[in-house]
């Protein structure tokens, strides 16, 4: 089983994620036999199994409704690839 | 004093044999020393390190201070540390300068550890081998052409050298346990939400967790003790008391009641591993357990599960590096999604690009069902096996590997045989049961790993079966002779 190269980029596309043509190439195979390896699963029988999302079966914990955090823009922002004023910078997105 | 056990690096930091800088500046030296060979330390923070020490002395010195104080460590390089690089083993974390503190190196600093710098890992902690990382592969001190497993390779490899006497690592799907198998270390894997998960960088949420490797079960205990307990940072962090695990050690294991899978001593098992783990089954039997088979049917399938669970939930936690808040951004992005897709091209190697792929393809629209939800439901039958299983006895004894390590470049074509590596530990992420590797014996010089698995928050009877046979047992004491 393997992937079609045009099935290869919708993925990587989904997932914003650039790749050359030999990776592309590449991967078609390696998906085909990873997506071999996991098929075992169709075979197990699941009618009456409920999902396992959580290894403890816990539910979210509540917390008290006040605020917790300090502000720490400037840190945060000072490791940004791009910031100023206070906001982060990206290439024009509105024409 | 590289060779000494933290008890006895403790005694000798309070009688004042020696001060922690001295011990600090005696880890930094050989570090210098063997560490180009090793690769195991990706950052040295030995300014830092030495005023720590430094602070520890002054703490000593007034008589202060616990059974942690003054004793180096490192730290995987996935647990952030405020104002020190986190890199993750990734090119796209290679700038990142944390801006706060993981929680467990909150706690491990206030116990006034001295953290001698970050370690190698595979990239994002993806991989068997700490050969995916952009920084170069850890090599194994037992046998420099060979992998000290993965994805905590430069944790076990700076221990096992004696580049650290301690150090942390985190276990997704056997990330502690295999390489601690591969390099004659004991390493622990606690229960899913003992250990908390703040800052520290997330691979696959449901499954990570943070341990210890270290020399023995009773060094193990007391770092361990330090980690353990709750947060409010991580959501799924249990609110529970932690046990005396140091308390535990000294208990009789008489009565113990151990387990033995047949699924894990069956085909493909190495068997000088097999007899190994035989032998030291059947001490346990002399020092008083008993030996019981035990079925855990559904452990064939717990490789696929991992490989839909983990690429799943790894492909949306690693959605966040997007080149615009932190890590890398590609040169002149044409507009948003040329930012976006080249950023992440370029910052990821191959392996990662690899599970993001495949968890993007078990969550697109129709396989959502026919993948990650059938997962979920044989997750749910693999963690009742357990169940059962722990209805009968205490404790789940197995091999950790198969094999001994493997040689460099091995299994690197292959991205399904390097899975099939954690055949045995993946099982315990996936019910979030705690467990550990001990060292049992060797194969043509090459350590062999003893895997124990306990109920939810049995650690201290983990740890105490392992003490129990590290006191009857010189495997854990042995030591890779260029580094003794």
């Amino acid at each position: 089983m393997s992937l079609t190269t045009e099935q290869v980029r919708h993925v990587a596309h989904l997932a914003r994620l650039g790749l050359d043509e030999v990776q592309i190439d590449s991967l078609s195979t390696q998906l085909g036999d990873i997506l071999g390896l996991v098929d075992a699963l169709s075979k197990a029988d699941t009618a009456s199994v409920t999902p396992m999302a959580h290894p403890l079966d816990m539910g979210q914990r509540g917390r008290a409704d006040v605020v917790t955090e300090s502000d720490r823009r400037e840190a945060y922002q000072a490791i940004a690839p791009s910031a100023q004023d206070g906001l982060y910078r990206v290439p024009r997105v509105i024409e | 004093m590289h060779k000494d056990s933290l008890a006895a690096l403790a005694e000798g930091l309070r009688s004042r044999r020696f001060s922690s800088r001295e011990l600090t500046e005696h880890f930094l030296k050989r570090i210098e020393q063997y560490d180009e060979a090793l690769n195991s330390y990706v950052t040295v923070t030995a300014e830092r390190a030495l005023a720590q020490a430094d602070a520890a002395d002054a703490q000593i010195a007034k008589g202060e201070g616990g059974p942690l104080t003054g004793i180096p460590l490192a730290h995987k390089d996935l647990f952030c540390t405020n104002g020190v690089r986190t890199a993750c083993g990734s090119k796209m974390l290679d700038n990142f300068i944390a801006p706060y503190d993981a929680h467990i190196v909150e706690l491990l600093d206030a116990a006034g550890m001295v953290t001698l710098g970050k370690v190698n890992m595979d990239e994002f902690a993806m991989g068997s081998s700490t050969e995916t990382s952009y920084y170069g592969p850890t090599r194994n001190p037992w046998d420099t052409d060979r992998v000290p497993g993965g994805s905590s390779g430069g944790s076990v490899a700076a221990v096992a050298a004696g580049l650290a006497p301690v150090a942390t690592a985190t276990d997704t799907g056997g990330s502690i346990r295999q390489p601690a198998a591969l390099t004659g270390l004991t390493g622990i894997k606690p229960t899913y939400g003992r250990v908390s998960r703040y800052g520290m960088v997330a691979f696959a949420s449901s499954l990570d967790q943070a341990g210890v490797v270290a020399h023995s079960a009773e060094d193990a205990a007391l770092v361990l003790q330090a980690m353990a307990g709750f947060d409010m940072r991580d959501s799924t962090c249990v609110e529970r008391p932690v046990d005396d695990y140091a308390a535990a050690l000294g208990n009789d294991i008489r009565g113990l009641k151990i387990g033995l899978p047949s699924q894990y001593f069956g085909d493909g098992l190495d068997p000088q591993v097999r007899a190994a783990v035989d032998a030291a089954a059947a001490e346990l039997e002399t020092l008083g357990a008993t030996l019981t088979p035990i079925e855990l049917p559904n452990t064939p399938l717990s490789v696929p599960t991992y490989y839909v669970v983990a690429p799943a939930e790894a492909s949306s936690n690693l959605s966040r590096f997007d080149g615009v808040r932190y890590g890398h951004r590609c040169a002149e992005p044409a507009n948003l999604e040329d930012l976006y897709k080249r950023s992440r091209g370029e910052g990821f190697g191959s392996e990662v690009k690899r599970r993001i792929m495949v968890g993007t393809y078990v969550l697109s629209h129709g396989y959502y069902d026919a993948y990650y939800l059938q997962a979920q439901k044989v997750r749910r039958l693999i963690a009742d096996d357990f169940a059962r299983a722990f209805e009968q006895v205490d404790v789940i004894l197995g091999p950790t590997t198969q094999g001994t390590a493997f040689a460099l470049g091995e299994q690197t074509d292959d991205p399904v045989t390097m899975y099939l590596n954690d055949i045995y530990t993946i099982a315990a992420n996936l019910a979030g049961l705690p467990a550990m590797s001990i060292p049992c014996g060797q194969s043509a010089g090459l350590p062999i790993g003893l895997q124990l698995i306990g109920r939810h928050f049995d650690e201290g009877r983990l740890l105490n079966v392992a003490h129990a046979y590290q006191q009857v047992s010189d495997w854990h004491a042995q030591w890779p002779e260029a580094y003794a």
